[in-house]
């Protein structure tokens, strides 16, 4: 399977997702430019961590009106795998690919730390081979993951089951103590309606492997890849 | 023309640094100072002298990138 990885001006997480889908799942890893409009050939889409433009004006601004979003847009509506992470997740959010903000922590603190989160969905393509429930520990490193949407939206991404993480303790347990950043029902990351578009805020690229210590994230990763094999959609080419 | 634009977060929202400063005039002993709300200013220059024309621009401007009005709001003035 052919993963794209988009590279943004400012995007530093982009070579680690890279490596773990080419070294760590054996599967192709296309990075893609910006300023690309075409997407051709690939099976997924990564937007990666990292502090496109600068985080100016707003996390993910600017970076929605990138010229590759136009045919990023169109590879989600034609049902295409979309995976935002960090950064990421905070452009699909502000290009309006899936509900709600993210407005600054709770703590007003740039936060660098492991966490735990809970699989509240494990029946979606990114969480496939995991147990429902599930507990990961996955690093977080941002300064606005403080998810925030209005009631009637957060009603039905609970009714629909599109709340995929929430920040838990070590054993489970979905408690304000264990929300780092404030997030509204300690959402750490939702799907769109669809469901082929996710975005969280922790970093499972960071931990997809034994020798680092801790590979909870490969499972995220595996279930994309599993589910693109059983689903074995054909490569698409998307024109903006 | 020139825009002066004000964005702050909607009122309800939790603004952490309004919280934050409005704690240390407390603490200076601004007893007086409550409700602080931290937004962003800006200043442009439009290449357009008529009110109406320059009024629609700046709304658009906000609307599609300036704010983002899940959580935040925008006003500004005009001046020629």
């Amino acid at each position: 399977m052919n993963f794209g990885v988009i590279v943004f001006p400012g995007s530093n997480c982009d070579h680690d997702c890279v490596h773990v889908i080419s070294s760590v799942l054996g599967q192709k890893a296309t990075p893609v430019w910006h300023k690309e409009t075409t997407l051709t050939g690939l099976d997924a889409i990564i937007l990666p961590g990292g502090f496109s433009y600068g985080d100016y004006l707003r996390t993910g601004a600017i970076a929605r009106f990138s010229p590759v979003m136009g045919a990023v847009k169109t590879f989600a509506s034609e049902g295409g795998m979309v995976l935002g992470i960090c950064n990421g997740f905070q452009i699909l959010l502000e290009a309006g690919l899936l509900p709600g903000a993210m407005l600054r922590n709770q703590s007003l603190s740039f936060i660098c730390k492991d966490v735990h989160i809970k699989v509240e969905n494990a029946a979606t393509p990114f969480t496939g081979l995991c147990e429902s429930g599930q507990v990961l520990k996955i690093p977080i490193a941002h300064a606005d993951g403080n998810y925030y949407t209005d009631p009637v939206t957060l009603a039905a991404l609970q009714a629909n089951a599109q709340i995929i993480f929430r920040y838990c303790r070590s054993d489970g347990k979905v408690t304000p103590e264990a929300n780092p950043n404030g997030s509204l029902d300690n959402i750490a990351g939702i799907r769109n309606a669809e469901g082929n578009v996710l975005g969280l805020m922790p970093h499972p690229e960071r931990c997809a492997e034994d020798v680092l210590g801790n590979d909870d994230g490969r499972v995220i990763f595996l279930s994309m890849l599993d589910a693109l094999k059983k689903a074995s959609l054909q490569p698409k080419t998307v024109v903006a | 023309m020139k825009a002066k634009i004000h964005i702050t977060l909607k009122s309800g929202i939790l603004d952490p640094q309004g919280k934050a400063i409005e704690h240390a005039l407390e603490t200076l002993g601004f007893k007086n100072a409550c409700n602080v709300r931290v937004g962003k200013y800006l200043e442009l220059e439009l290449r357009e002298t008529t009110q109406d024309r320059a009024e629609a621009e700046v709304k658009a401007m906000c609307e599609k990138l300036l704010a983002n009005t899940i959580i935040e709001e925008y006003r500004y003035e005009l001046a020629s």
